[in-house]
Order: structure tokens, then C-alpha cells, then sequence
């Protein structure tokens, strides 16, 4: 992505129903997937079709998809196809999720929560 | 005790959702595969930089000069490359152009694949089941819904999004906007309409109708 010229233009907001990101962690989870496709992890192609799947799954299993967990799909494929390409494994996953679990409750509220060096 | 077992929560305890998110970032960012900087910088383009904006510009560009138009509605990603706006996925970009016979509006029905270099990210409604399942049953009840009565005479044409191709749609270009220069104009072109699901209002100006 270029980009270009943008004072040249008027400003139009960019986006009047909500901002384009509900939580820190919905922008992560997006650029994450844009990065490492970015490396030729996989094609778009493949991202697309995986995604579908995943909503589609979570259509049929009764969710109700009103666009809010949109994210929370994006995820949930992001997840499944670095378990599959190998680069990280479900169990890297789980273990280091527990990590930061008590790594946050340890850390007194207000403060960054950093995982400690040596784990 | 038992009046204490709240305290457990105490520090900073985080979502499930955001504890996987860290996770994976971490061991991405571990294994090399994954960039901090690059990743934070691709971030604020997208939350900051990229919005329907690009895609005024170039709807503004396409009204203000025909032989533009001509251009962008033969090969759309490259009359949009020309005004600096490209994607990264790979992408075909297909400009279609509304007119007082044909009225055409875009969904993704299978997930929600949207021209991000020129509309930024997708708004919620159009990432929603109903949208996505509603737009191809009945688009008429749809527009309808959203404030837009087509008439009867006038062709609806739906076009599915994929991985490959993405639309951005050329909505009409309002009455009373005869001489507005590109700048006037793109500031009137709405995310909706170039989606396809709104029309571009001219206000009035200077108390004339």
C-alpha cells in the first residue's frame, strides 16, 4: 500500500457508524494475518477460503453473526493456519497463553504486563 | 475464606480473547516471523491512513474527467494504481459505474472480502450474516432498508466479492454539481455509495437549491 497524498483531499471521516477497530487486540489480530502474509506465509487466496470456512462453521453451530465477531473468526483462522504451516504450534499456543495469564493477574493494575525474562 | 475468594482477581487479569492474541504475537515476534515496528506501523495505516477517502478521490477523479473514467472502467486496479492507491493482496479491482438505468451494489456473501486501499476496512453491517445472505435474496428490500428506493425500471445488479476480484461502484453523480472542482466533489462521495448501497446527495449551496 502507497501512500499518497492525503492533505491534498478532503478529509472524510473515515469511517461514521464506529471506529474501524472496537479493541487494541481486533488491530493486532489484523495485522498479524497482513504481516505474515506480507512474508508469503500463505496466499490470500488461502486466507480468504479459510475464513469463510470459519464463519461459516460458527454459522452453522448457531452463532449469531450480526458482524460484531468478525475478529474474533479472523482469529481463530489465524490460529489454525500458523498451527498448520508450523510455524506456531497449538501447544507453543496454550503454554504461552498460561504465561501471560499469570504474568497479568501478578501485575498490579496500571502497570504493562510483561512476560518475566526468564519462564 | 470464602469472602475473600474475589481476590484472586486481583492485578491486571486479561480476556481470553486478548491472552491469545499476546500468545501469538509473542512467539511471532520470537521466531522472527513477525515484526513489532513493521507490524504497529501497518496498523496505524490502516486505522489511520486508508479510508473511503482514497475511494472519493478516485470517484471524484472519474467524474471530473471522462477519459479517466474510461480507464477505470476498463481496468480498475490500474486507473486506481495511476492515482497511487494499490493493494496488497493481490487483488483485481473492478469499477462499476451506476447510471439511471442500472444500479449496482457489492457484498462479500462468503466472508468479507472489501477494496481496502480504496475504502479502508469494512464497516460492521456489511461483515454481518444478514447483509452478506440478504444483499443476493432481495436487494431492493435491502436498499429499501438502507433509504434507497430503486425504482422499478431501473436494473439491480449484486456483485459477490472474492479473494481475487473486489468492486468499487462509481455512484451517480448528483445534479447541481455541474463546474464543483475534484476536491468539492470527492467530499460528497460517501463510503455507502461507493458500496453501492447509498446515492450521493448534493447539499445546497449558498441557500440555492
Amino acid at each position: 500500500m502507497t501512500t499518497p497524498d492525503l492533505e491534498a483531499l478532503p478529509a472524510i471521516p473515515k469511517d461514521a457508524q464506529g471506529p474501524v477497530f472496537r479493541a487494541p487486540w481486533e488491530a493486532q489480530a489484523f495485522g498479524m494475518a497482513l504481516a505474515l502474509h506480507a512474508r508469503g506465509c500463505f496466499t490470500w487466496k488461502e486466507w480468504a477460503a479459510r475464513l469463510a470456512e470459519e464463519i461459516a462453521t460458527a454459522t452453522a453451530r448457531g452463532e449469531v453473526d450480526d458482524g460484531s465477531r468478525y475478529y474474533d473468526y479472523w482469529l481463530a483462522t489465524l490460529e489454525k493456519l500458523v498451527a498448520e504451516k508450523r510455524l506456531v504450534l497449538t501447544d507453543e499456543l496454550l503454554t504461552r497463553k498460561d504465561e501471560w495469564d499469570r504474568a497479568a493477574r501478578a501485575t498490579p493494575h496500571g502497570q504493562p504486563i510483561v512476560l518475566p525474562p526468564s519462564r | 475464606m470464602s469472602d475473600h475468594h474475589d481476590h484472586a482477581e486481583e492485578g491486571s487479569p486479561l480476556t481470553e480473547t486478548e491472552l491469545r492474541v499476546r500468545a501469538l504475537e509473542s512467539l511471532l515476534v520470537e521466531k522472527g516471523l513477525v515484526d513489532p515496528t513493521a507490524l504497529d506501523a501497518l496498523i496505524d495505516t490502516y486505522e489511520t491512513k486508508v479510508g473511503p477517502r482514497n475511494g472519493a478521490h478516485v470517484v471524484a477523479h472519474a467524474w471530473a474527467d471522462p477519459a479517466y473514467k474510461v480507464r477505470l472502467l476498463e481496468d480498475g486496479s490500474k486507473a486506481i494504481a495511476e492515482l497511487g492507491y494499490m493493494g496488497r493482496q493481490g487483488e483485481d479491482m473492478v469499477v462499476l459505474e451506476n447510471t439511471p438505468k442500472v444500479h449496482n451494489m457489492v457484498v462479500c456473501t462468503l466472508c468479507s472480502c472489501y477494496p481496502w486501499p480504496v475504502l479502508g476496512l469494512p464497516p460492521v453491517w456489511y461483515k454481518s450474516a444478514p447483509y452478506r445472505s440478504r444483499a443476493v435474496l432481495d436487494p431492493r428490500g435491502v436498499l429499501r432498508e438502507l433509504g434507497v428506493e430503486v425504482p422499478e425500471d431501473v436494473e439491480v445488479r449484486v456483485w459477490d466479492s472474492t479473494s481475487e476480484v473486489r468492486y468499487l461502484v462509481i455512484p451517480e453523480r448528483p445534479r447541481g454539481t455541474e463546474g464543483w472542482s475534484e476536491a468539492e466533489l470527492a467530499g460528497i462521495v460517501t463510503r455507502d455509495s461507493m458500496i453501492g448501497v447509498a446515492k450521493v446527495q448534493a447539499p445546497a449551496r449558498g441557500g440555492r437549491r
